[in-house]
């Protein structure tokens, strides 16, 4: 296949997935909005202004770059787990299999449509912050990049859950008991200097909070890690998840009898 | 002789341990209507699926158009179009979307997509629908956009696997007659049916399937030849004499009902002789038709021999 036709391909999946969380918007761009002002009314305002102080900042500007990368990697997810399982499960994803699409455009495809939601709708609470916090940005460069990465990452993540999904049921059970929990325990309302030191070790553990971290040093210049030390793990994260990705396609799992 | 499709010692065992295809062997030349024909079950979606590359051979060789399957997949993906059994597009997006949606898989630049999916539509009576829901489309309007997305990269074979299931007989028709152009215009097509009578309208060369195994690969015409026997019902103008009935080598007249008779003929006898029996005991005859499609009789003959030898073998 040709280089523009890739191209081509490559633009024709993703506008497909940008046309698909656009046309449902109800469901995909406006609940993660609401949920986010609720936690900015709830424990930004009203329980944040008990608690004073967290890190050096007030506690609602603390949380805000933890809440925009929770609805980022969220959706994310959401987006590439729901749409590709929908496919499988409309069958509609034979239209793809049959074409003559290489496996790394097809997954390049519908991770760069759940990037797009997940940034989208990152922008839109973003936005919805600024009725709360004033918008602060210590370097462009981290804040951009992580929040790419990160986005790439639970894009790819999606993937191979919706791979191996076979109901509607698989493809909550990964977001309700792993991701949640990973996301609430990764400092997205606490910096882990509160924690005893076994638990802020083993919070160390979770990828989620060496990502909110940096993209809160982004925002405030202000990490509990090593700004180095995030990034080389979110890309060793991102490649062995692509690596599994296109393992899993070319395989045939779930998709090819 | 170019061959479109050639299939050697092609085998495949699913996970479940169900074999599907037990070594077949078939080949299909470039521009022929070909006819691939068994019963639920015999192997025949799990053929085009191979071809497809939806689902993976355990053993054997298929080629498109000269190319290996496994190692020309882009070329041989790209000269093929698939009209799949089941409904396998997006309820939710429009008629128009899908078809331009394949054709952006398949790598055509947005104006040539447009130009395409107009072409197709428009030949399927389906450019009207273009903006609405695929799932507001009729069971026939579906099957035809099927076919306007399978064309939509021009492509020079094209599988259509029961195309017209579920079609009515005046769209079956239409569809037919645009299958026969797009043959006639070049195109290779390989078909699966349950309509019998399609398959003989339609195709030149025929194989019948059952149970994994290639069990008849030959013309139509040959095929239709070994007949031995055809059965016509006739239709009285008037109710039938009692004592009808009339029994001669190679032709066999029985009453159905006060007004309708079966003939039935063996090969070489003609009609005229059981139409001047009726005329002289004063029958008179307002209609014909065949008692059962002739590639029925065949086909189940087919699938009956292929049974009983296999009980001969058991034993």
């Amino acid at each position: 296949m040709l280089s523009n036709h890739k191209w081509i391909a490559f633009q024709t999946i993703l506008i497909k997935e940008v046309r698909r969380f656009t046309r449902i918007w109800m469901q995909t761009l406006v609940p993660p909005v609401i949920t986010m002002s609720l936690y900015f009314v709830i424990f930004g305002n009203l329980v944040g202004s008990r608690i004073g102080d967290m890190g050096g900042y007030r506690y609602m500007e603390f949380i805000v770059p933890g809440l925009v990368m929770m609805a980022v990697i969220q959706n994310s997810y959401a987006n590439v787990v729901s749409s590709f399982f929908s496919q499988k499960f409309q069958r509609s994803v034979e239209e793809l299999l049959v074409a003559p699409i290489p496996n790394y455009v097809i997954l390049s495809g519908f991770v760069a449509g759940g990037m797009a939601r997940g940034l989208c709708v990152g922008l839109i609470v973003t936005a919805v912050s600024l009725f709360f916090a004033d918008l602060q940005i210590h370097s462009v460069p981290v804040t951009i990049g992580v929040v790419l990465l990160t986005s790439l990452a639970f894009s790819l993540g999606g993937f191979i859950n919706a791979i191996f999904a076979n109901n509607f049921d698989d493809i909550s059970i990964i977001p309700t008991f792993v991701l949640t929990p990973l996301i609430y325990l990764g400092g997205v309302f606490y910096s882990i200097d509160l924690l005893p030191t076994f638990w802020q070790l083993v919070s160390r553990l979770n990828p989620i909070f060496y990502m909110v971290n940096t993209f809160r040093y982004g925002m405030l210049g202000e990490s509990d890690i090593s700004l180095a030390w995030a990034f080389a793990m979110l890309l060793l994260f991102i490649a062995a998840l692509f690596g599994i990705c296109i393992w899993l396609l070319r395989k045939g799992t779930g998709i090819r009898n | 002789m170019t061959v479109a499709i050639s299939v050697e010692n092609l085998g495949k065992t699913y996970a479940s341990g169900v074999t599907a295809l037990k070594g077949i062997s078939l080949q299909v030349r470039q521009g022929d209507f070909f006819a691939l024909l068994g019963p639920n079950g015999a192997g025949k979606s799990t053929f085009i699926g191979i071809l497809s590359t939806l689902v993976t051979k355990t053993r054997g060789a298929v080629q498109i158009f000269g190319r290996d399957v496994d190692s020309h997949v882009y070329q041989t993906k790209l000269d093929l179009g698939v009209v799949p059994q089941e409904i396998n597009f997006s309820q939710f997006e429009r008629v128009g979307d899908i078809v331009m949606t394949q054709a952006g898989y398949y790598g055509l630049p947005s104006r040539l997509a447009a130009q395409r999916s107009e072409k197709y539509l428009r030949q399927l009576g389906l450019w009207d629908k273009r903006g609405q829901r695929s799932r507001t489309l009729s069971g026939g309007m579906k099957r035809r956009m099927m076919i306007a997305r399978a064309l939509v990269h021009e492509p020079r074979l094209l599988i259509l696997d029961e195309p017209t299931a579920g079609v009515d007989i005046e769209l079956r028709r239409s569809m037919w007659d645009f299958l026969l152009e797009i043959n006639r215009a070049g195109t290779t097509i390989v078909l699966t049916t349950h309509y019998l009578e399609e398959a003989e309208q339609l195709c030149r060369n025929i194989a019948i399937i059952d149970e994994g195994r290639i069990v008849e690969n030959t013309s139509m015409r040959k095929l239709l030849l070994e007949l031995d026997s055809y059965a016509f019902i006739l239709d009285a103008a008037a109710d039938l004499p009692g004592d009808l009935a009339h029994e001669e080598p190679g032709l066999c007249l029985r009453k159905l009902d006060s007004r309708s008779i079966e003939v039935t003929l063996s090969k070489g006898r003609d009609l005229n002789g059981a139409l001047a029996i009726l005329d002289r005991r004063g029958v008179r005859i307002i209609s014909m038709r065949n008692k059962t499609n002739r590639l029925e009789q065949l086909f189940l003959a087919r699938l009956g021999g292929q049974e009983a030898g296999a009980g001969e073998e058991g034993s």
